[in-house]
């Protein structure tokens, strides 16, 4: 007979959707969590729900702090069904254990007996998870945050059913005692009362007998219609540290006796530290060690500037191997010459596929876009302390699970000798998340080489930018056939990949015939997911091709896009939305123009229309962006709409000015001179309208990315006829523009 | 080398090198870990401080030439509560990560202390400094409801 969780888990991913909840912890785990986590009278009553004697609520969040505001949001959907008064509800992180790994929606699917394949993990986290993850020792040291999943997963599957059944678990607690029938009693305020007889007793008397019942994994939840907590902008309760430097980052860690390390990196992937010569280096004021690892070298010191002067001054040799000599353009040699051959694979093939380009008017183009790097205003650093056989660490990552097992794969260390300590972190956007832990691996080894000395090691800027796991440089070529009226009857979409097959290749558009394929390209340049993943490439080359199909067409693009969503009512509504909130279609002043993009990733659709101005010597200015977004319903709309703006402001970044580029085997860009970003003075005006459809709930962190480069590129076209396809639009040549009557 | 510090109000003495940065400084020797790392290189803003009330760029400025001058940190931004600033910036709910914030309200300080009411160009040209996760949007809202405040 099966388990209660295989019960509980087992239909994972079968229908392709994620329909059950997470196993709720039986009695012996709680009593394993108030140990592990409980303070003085605290009592977990259901997963990640504490109550106090005094009568307070903890949600304990097993995901980490990185400014998407999870950490308001998720106690929000727990309190929401725990029918808490929000006044009294405090929040923490969750230690870096098991017991609060978050990946117990896989852990389920593993109990089942079932092996997952990339095909059979849910959606939003492919592309996510490192390969090395769909493992079964990488799920059970799951806690990741990323794939804009935590909401949508850890809260609708978890928090809300943890709140309910914890509710229900006191009220049975108090019907007891009363000797009523648990339908007579009503709960408010973290208050469970009897009406009939006037009495009424505190979450906190009652804790203790609640946790001994057997938590429902099926609790009655809340109509959305009673919601008093969903819903609302609820300011966001980390943000008050955040204004008078109190938070805590890893950066900012302070263990008594600590020294600090820099490190000097190959600059080639893959290099091999053959040589350093060591010189007067550790005669050098407050210099301790210098310590040899594989690709690199570090030196610890009293002070981090001292360290840092001090590798600075190394001139260690390297063994570059193969790639000391590709260049970006051998790169790019190599990906148009994948897309040319005929060992193509196929990812998708609806109707007569390619066959159906015979007939009607062709149009093709090819797009291609830059490694990125992430950049976040943190840079990586871990901080690590080897004594007597064990590990501690500090570090922000997106992952803390994940990270102490990394951490003891790298000091051959037993999990249970290793500590972690999740740190709130200065910004994560992908690069933090497991299978990208180089910093870790780096800290450890050089604490290691160090026993009793609490090390902490940081990158600088220019190594966080040169030893990045980058967006990938990707190509893509479209072909299409138009009929009489301009509307496509076949699409053709070639693209390169470092990995697999992208579902965010597939359109949304209703074409009848389609025929996608992929050649895979990997090169020796580390990739990983950079916010929003592969739709943050998808998501430029398909709407832009779009864009020029309704062109060659001669229709709005507005038009042109909604005739072919007839099957997919919600995005047609978000494009319909982002128009009229924009004003489209009312005319604009010379070389100022408007442009669109839609693109749905993680499972919430976004639209942007932007307004952008190009003056006569090209240089461009994007002043206004209007969004409309479906992510079903809101949680929190103010914190939706601040991560769609961030999401946009990243993406922006990245469309204008965004480009590694590979020389002599390493990255040529440095720190944000070269690598520059968005700041205030390119900013736009940026309005974000949530459209409540009501639909599952889709992500917030990432959907906002993919659609805005496109929109510029769009308006672009629209301002002054100039069809740009390769990223970053600081390297196209706007000057010659044939300004051309704004009509749209 | 040994120098007398004022920071926050408060004289501190280390015993560094004459050319030591001063965010360094600050971090390591004296604990005041609010004041953040982002470049080395003055090109983010994330170490901005006031130097006799300026905004400076901490992790360029060597510690011999800020000696007796008054120096403040996020810190000691306000003697008691929180600045209008801040108080404008949980109101509009401005930060996300959170990283950079402490030297975006450094830097935004120092200008208003000179030009309450910045014009979203004015605001543009004085603020430098860089937010990844993308809270521009806020932190222009938030500037123009002090000056209208």
């Amino acid at each position: 007979m099966p388990s209660r969780r295989m019960i509980i888990l087992g239909g994972l991913g079968t229908a392709g959707a994620l329909v059950v909840g997470y196993a709720l912890w039986p009695s012996h785990r709680l009593e394993r969590a108030d140990k592990l986590d409980a303070k003085s009278g605290e009592r977990f009553v259901a997963n990640w729900i504490k109550i106090s004697p005094d009568n307070s609520v903890t949600v304990v969040v097993p995901h980490c702090d990185m400014g998407t505001g999870i950490f308001t949001a998720l106690p929000q959907m727990a309190a929401e069904e725990l029918d808490a008064d929000w006044s009294t509800v405090k929040v923490e992180a969750a230690p870096s254990d098991t017991l609060f790994a978050n990946g117990a929606l896989a852990e389920g699917f593993i109990l089942t007996g079932r092996h997952m394949t990339a095909d059979q993990l849910p959606a939003f986290l492919r592309g996510t998870v490192a390969n090395t993850f769909r493992t079964i020792a990488g799920f059970m040291n799951l806690q990741v945050t990323g794939g804009s999943s935590a909401v949508r997963a850890t809260g609708v599957y978890g928090m809300r059913v943890a709140g309910a059944a914890a509710r229900e678990m006191l009220v049975k607690a108090a019907a007891a005692r009363w000797n009523v029938a648990t339908d007579e009693c009503t709960t408010k305020s973290n208050h469970v009362m009897h009406a009939a007889s006037g009495r009424s007793l505190g979450y906190g008397e009652l804790a203790a007998e609640a946790a001994a019942y057997t938590p429902s994994s099926t609790p009655t939840l809340k109509p959305k219609s009673a919601y008093t907590l969903v819903g609302k902008p609820i300011p966001r309760v980390d943000i008050p540290k955040k204004v008078d430097g109190t938070t805590n980052y890893g950066l900012d860690v302070k263990v008594p006796g600590m020294s600090y390390a820099a490190i000097k990196i190959s600059r080639v992937f893959g290099g091999k530290l053959k040589a350093v010569s060591v010189g007067d280096v550790l005669k050098m004021r407050g210099v301790q060690k210098i310590v040899q690892l594989e690709d690199a070298v570090v030196v610890v010191a009293d002070r981090f500037w001292r360290a840092r002067d001090a590798v600075a001054s190394l001139n260690p040799v390297f063994d570059n191997g193969a790639n000391g000599g590709v260049t970006s353009a051998q790169i790019t040699a190599r990906r148009t010459a994948a897309l040319k051959s005929s060992d193509l694979k196929s990812d998708l093939k609806t109707g007569s596929g390619a066959d159906a380009l015979s007939g009607g008017r062709i149009v093709e183009a090819t797009y291609q876009v830059p490694y990125l790097s992430h950049a976040p205003m943190e840079p990586m650093n871990a901080t690590a302390l080897y004594k007597d056989g064990k590990l501690e660490v500090w570090s922000g990552t997106q992952d803390g699970l994940g990270a102490r097992a990394q951490c003891a794969k790298t000091a051959k260390l037993d999990m249970a000798n290793v500590t972690y300590h999740l740190m709130p972190m200065g910004g994560g956007f992908g690069r933090r998340l497991p299978g990208f832990f180089n910093f870790l691996d780096y800290a450890v080894q050089t604490a290691m080489a160090m026993p009793g000395t609490p090390v902490k090691l940081l990158f600088t800027r220019e190594e966080d930018m040169q030893h990045d796991y980058y967006r990938p440089n990707v190509m893509s070529r479209f072909r299409a056939a138009l009929d009489a009226k301009g509307m496509p009857v076949a699409w053709t979409n070639d693209y390169t990949t470092d990995g697999g097959a992208d579902e965010q290749a597939h359109i949304d558009y209703g074409i009848p015939n389609q025929d996608v394929r992929y050649a895979k390209v990997p090169t020796h340049v580390p990739t990983g997911p950079w916010r929003s993943v592969e739709a943050s490439w998808h998501g430029f080359f398909i709407e832009s091709f779009v864009d020029e199909l309704a062109h060659a067409a001669n229709m709005d693009p507005v038009a042109y896009r909604l005739q072919l969503l007839d099957e997919k009512p919600r995005h047609a509504e978000v494009i319909r939305q982002a128009a009229a909130r924009a004003g489209w279609g009312t005319p604009m002043p010379n070389g100022k123009a408007r442009g669109i993009a839609m693109f749905e990733s993680f499972e919430t659709i976004v639209a942007h229309v932007v307004e952008i101005e190009v003056a006569p010597d090209g240089t461009l200015k994007v002043d206004r962006v209007v969004s409309a977004v479906d992510c079903g319903s809101a949680v929190n709309p103010d914190g939706l709409k601040a991560q769609i703006e961030g999401g946009i402001i990243y993406g922006l970044s990245a469309a204008l000015f965004g480009e590694i580029t590979i020389d002599k085997g390493a990255v040529m860009q440095q720190s944000f001179p070269d690598y520059d970003v968005v700041r205030l003075a390119q900013c736009p005006q940026i309005e974000v309208h949530i459209v409540e459809s009501g639909a599952a709930l889709g992500g917030a962190g990432e959907p906002g990315t993919p659609p805005i480069a496109p929109a510029v590129a769009n308006a672009i076209f629209a301002a002054t006829g100039i069809r740009v396809r390769e990223l970053p639009l600081k390297n196209a040549s706007l000057a010659a523009a044939r300004p051309q009557s704004a009509r749209l | 080398m040994t120098f007398q510090l004022k920071v926050n109000g408060q004289t501190h003495e280390v015993d560094v090198e004459h050319d030591a940065p001063l965010l360094w400084v600050l971090r390591d020797e004296l604990g005041l870990t609010g004041t953040k790392f982002g470049c080395g290189i003055s090109a983010c803003g994330a170490c901005t401080v006031h130097v006799n009330g300026e905004a400076i760029r901490s992790c360029v400025t060597a510690v011999g030439t800020v000696v007796g001058a008054d120096i403040t940190t996020i810190e000691g931004l306000s003697a008691k509560g929180l600045t209008p600033v801040q108080q404008a910036w949980i109101d509009h709910q401005v930060p996300q990560c959170g990283y950079c914030q402490s030297g975006m309200i450094m830097a935004i300080s120092a200008l208003l202390a000179k030009n309450p009411s910045p014009t979203d160009n004015e605001l543009a040209e004085s603020i430098t400094n860089i937010c990844r996760c993308g809270t521009y949007p806020r932190i222009r809202n938030a500037v123009h409801s002090l000056a209208k405040a």
